[in-house]
């Protein structure tokens, strides 16, 4: 059985709990009194089709589908305007990026989402060489869609990358390879450790 | 000099807005002897900068009236005002109580007649009116203070303002020698009912009432109501001094937020609903620009003022918008413009008005470092009724966000506490 069936077999109807028990700072969920800030104040959200208050609303209202895999908290820039402003003092961002990983883990994200792609690229890069190759970022981010547009993308961007070579920012022999942290296989180790242990507590908690 | 005749069968009220003038008068009329003890120039405290009250929408000067009558006519009550008390020591039934006058620079000699204040030329923000306009150095808090008698501002002593003021007066009614005076006295019993102040709106910044003219508290627009008031009893838009019809009211403007106070203000929702009726009183239910729109969490106008809210609801001028509004900001004309998502249908709003009203909440007077006596204060401020208070009992607003009715119902219940107290002195003393 998937972890996501497990999940719903166990919290059957009542996501809010589901959330309160896997999703980083999800318990706070419950304390929102869906006064609207958050939605007003995301400088974002006209952009996105649930806001905050939306999706913890809907959470309540076992909207578990549309919830873990809307698009909208991959959008969260962490520009952190609903936590400032939020009244009951609940950690937004956090909870937006702890249902994002939840929805990830359990397979849910949409893959078309581009932040979803961004975040995955960004960390599969750090993992490579335990510190993230900007030169191999970069150029996988302007070739995402492709050869033409990745040509496309690299001219426009030209004046910035020289320029960020001139300030040793980004070094053009990194595309050998790069060089890594001095101990690779023991934060690998560490990580791999860290990851394990999140599995078990999801998979005990589906339980 | 002051003198004070006082003992421990004596009751010391401190604050003399409404809840204080009852606790002192119900404690007196039951014979008590009662010293009544008034920070500001005058009596009255917050009623006396409403226009009205809900839900009856009568004039709060007929009940202040009613009050000072029988607060005169009922002998056996010392008022003190100009008056804070500085330090108190000792038990129940057996306290010393430190207050310290400021002078007036004015006698009992006044008659009000104002010649004073025209002869002064300094100006001064005028509290009463929440610094939305200017008296002079010499003046009458507002035009029905009680006492009625003016009042020089020290920051003309030492001026030539001062001693054109005294040649002004031909009753011998100033005397710019007055100083500060300390005054001891006993008291078996404390009655504190030092009220409220409006939450500082200049803390909830999205709402820039500290960069919008146009963006006003609740407490400036009942003043703007009173036809004596810094407008002459027009709604006016500070920025351009144009009659503002279409109104905008923003509840829980620093209240039920954990960035500002936690608490529930418990008035406001019912003093932004009495406000919106005065929009259709200035201009006619036929002036179709007249709008009020109230955006809120959800109004809490409890118990039977929800016939109030019936009321307002069924007003075709006034609409409700359920939404905690994000952020103010403002067009080229200076409107006000309101920002926000609503909760029914989650509609993304950016709404254009002449003028906001942020429905401000209640903060207790006395902070609690500045409490002049050990005092059980809950975690918003308010003085908690607890048996360690010993015969210090709280009414009003300094024990919780209260309206008038049961502002009044909790100084009857202190002015009987502290009557059992002297009460029970009196017994030992036989
Ligand atoms: C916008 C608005 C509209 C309102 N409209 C209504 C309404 O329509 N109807 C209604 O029922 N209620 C209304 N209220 C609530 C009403 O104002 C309060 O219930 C009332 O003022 C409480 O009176 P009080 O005597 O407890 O406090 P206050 O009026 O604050 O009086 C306290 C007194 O104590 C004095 N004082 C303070 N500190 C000291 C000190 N250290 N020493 C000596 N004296 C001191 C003060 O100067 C003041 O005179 C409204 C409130 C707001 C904000
Ligand atoms: S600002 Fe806070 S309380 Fe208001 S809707 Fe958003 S999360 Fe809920
Ligand atoms: S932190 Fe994310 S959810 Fe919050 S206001 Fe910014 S973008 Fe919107
Ligand atoms: S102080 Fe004198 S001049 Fe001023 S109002 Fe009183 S009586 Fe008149
Ligand atoms: S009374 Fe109404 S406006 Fe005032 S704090 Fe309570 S809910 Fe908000």
């Amino acid at each position: 059985m998937s972890l996501n069936t497990a999940m719903v077999e166990k919290y059957r109807n009542n996501f809010l709990q589901e959330v309160a028990g896997n999703v980083e700072e999800g318990d706070w969920v419950k304390m929102c009194m869906q006064c609207g800030v958050c939605a007003g104040s995301c400088p974002l959200g006209n952009a996105w089709e649930h806001t905050p208050q939306k999706l913890f609303m809907m959470i309540r209202a076992n909207k578990r589908d549309e919830v873990l895999t809307s698009d909208s908290m991959w959008m969260c820039t962490s520009c952190y305007n609903c936590i400032v402003r939020c009244p009951r003092e609940l950690p937004i961002t956090h909870i937006m990026h702890g249902l994002a990983t939840y929805a990830k883990k359990l397979g849910l994200a949409p893959q078309s989402n581009p932040t979803q792609w961004f975040s995955e690229t960004f960390w599969n890069n750090m993992m490579k060489k335990g510190r993230v190759n900007e030169l191999k970022l970069g150029l996988s981010l302007y070739f995402k869609d492709g050869f033409v547009s990745g040509i496309k993308e690299s001219i426009a961007h030209q004046k910035l990358g020289m320029n960020m070579m001139k300030a040793k920012r980004m070094a053009p022999m990194e595309i050998m390879g790069g060089h890594g942290v001095k101990d690779l296989s023991g934060l690998q180790k560490m990580i791999k450790k860290a990851q394990d242990i999140e599995a078990e507590r999801l998979e005990a908690n589906s339980k | 000099m002051t003198e004070v005749v006082a003992t421990n069968q004596t009751i010391l009220v401190v604050g003399a807005g409404i809840s204080g003038i009852t606790a002192a008068v119900e404690a007196a009329e039951t014979g008590k002897n009662v010293v009544l003890v008034e920070k500001r120039a005058y009596m009255g405290g917050r009623i006396s900068q409403l226009y009205k009250y809900f839900p009856k929408l009568c004039f709060p000067s007929c009940g202040l009236e009613i009050n000072q009558r029988r607060l005169s006519a009922q002998g056996g009550i010392t008022v003190l005002t100009m008056a804070e008390v500085s330090g108190v020591t000792g038990a129940e039934g057996d306290y010393t109580a430190t207050v310290k006058i400021s002078p007036r620079y004015v006698n009992e000699n006044c008659t009000a007649c104002g010649a004073c204040a025209d002869a002064v030329e300094a100006e001064f923000d005028n509290d009463h009116n929440y610094g939305m306009d200017k008296h002079k150095g010499a003046y009458l808090p507002y035009n029905m203070a009680k006492p009625e008698r003016f009042v020089i501002d020290p920051r003309i002593i030492g001026t030539e303002d001062a001693e054109k003021a005294k040649a002004a007066c031909k009753y011998d009614a100033i005397d710019l020698d007055m100083q500060e005076e300390t005054v001891e006295f006993k008291a078996g019993a404390i009655i504190w009912a030092t009220g409220w102040t409006p939450y500082d709106a200049n803390k909830i910044q999205p709402y820039g009432y500290d960069r919008y003219d146009n963006v006003i508290t609740s407490v400036e627009f009942e003043r703007m109501m009173d036809k004596f008031g810094p407008t002459g009893g027009k709604i006016l838009r500070p920025g351009d001094g144009k009659e503002a019809k279409d109104i905008a009211f923003i509840q829980c403007a620093g209240s039920r937020d954990r960035n500002h106070l936690k608490h529930c203000s418990r008035i406001c929702c019912m003093a932004s609903l009495k406000q919106s009726t005065y929009i259709t009183e200035q201009y006619g239910a036929e002036d179709e620009d007249a709008k009020g729109t109230i955006y809120y969490i959800d109004i809490r106008s409890i118990d039977r003022f929800e016939d109030f809210y019936r009321k307002v609801q069924n007003d075709p001028k006034i609409s409700f918008v359920k939404s905690k509004v994000a952020n103010i900001i403002v067009d080229k004309e200076n409107n006000p413009v309101v920002k926000g998502v609503d909760t029914e249908g989650y509609h993304r709003y950016e709404t254009k008005h002449d003028l906001v009203v942020l429905a401000v909440g209640m903060e207790p007077n006395v902070t609690k470092e500045s409490f002049p006596v050990e005092i059980a204060i809950n975690e918003h401020g308010f003085i908690e009724a607890d048996e360690a208070n010993g015969g210090i009992f709280a009414a009003g607003c300094a024990s919780d966000a209260l309206d008038v009715n049961r502002a009044v119902q909790s100084a009857t219940a202190a002015a009987l506490r502290a009557v059992q107290v002297v009460n029970k002195v009196a017994g030992a003393e036989g």
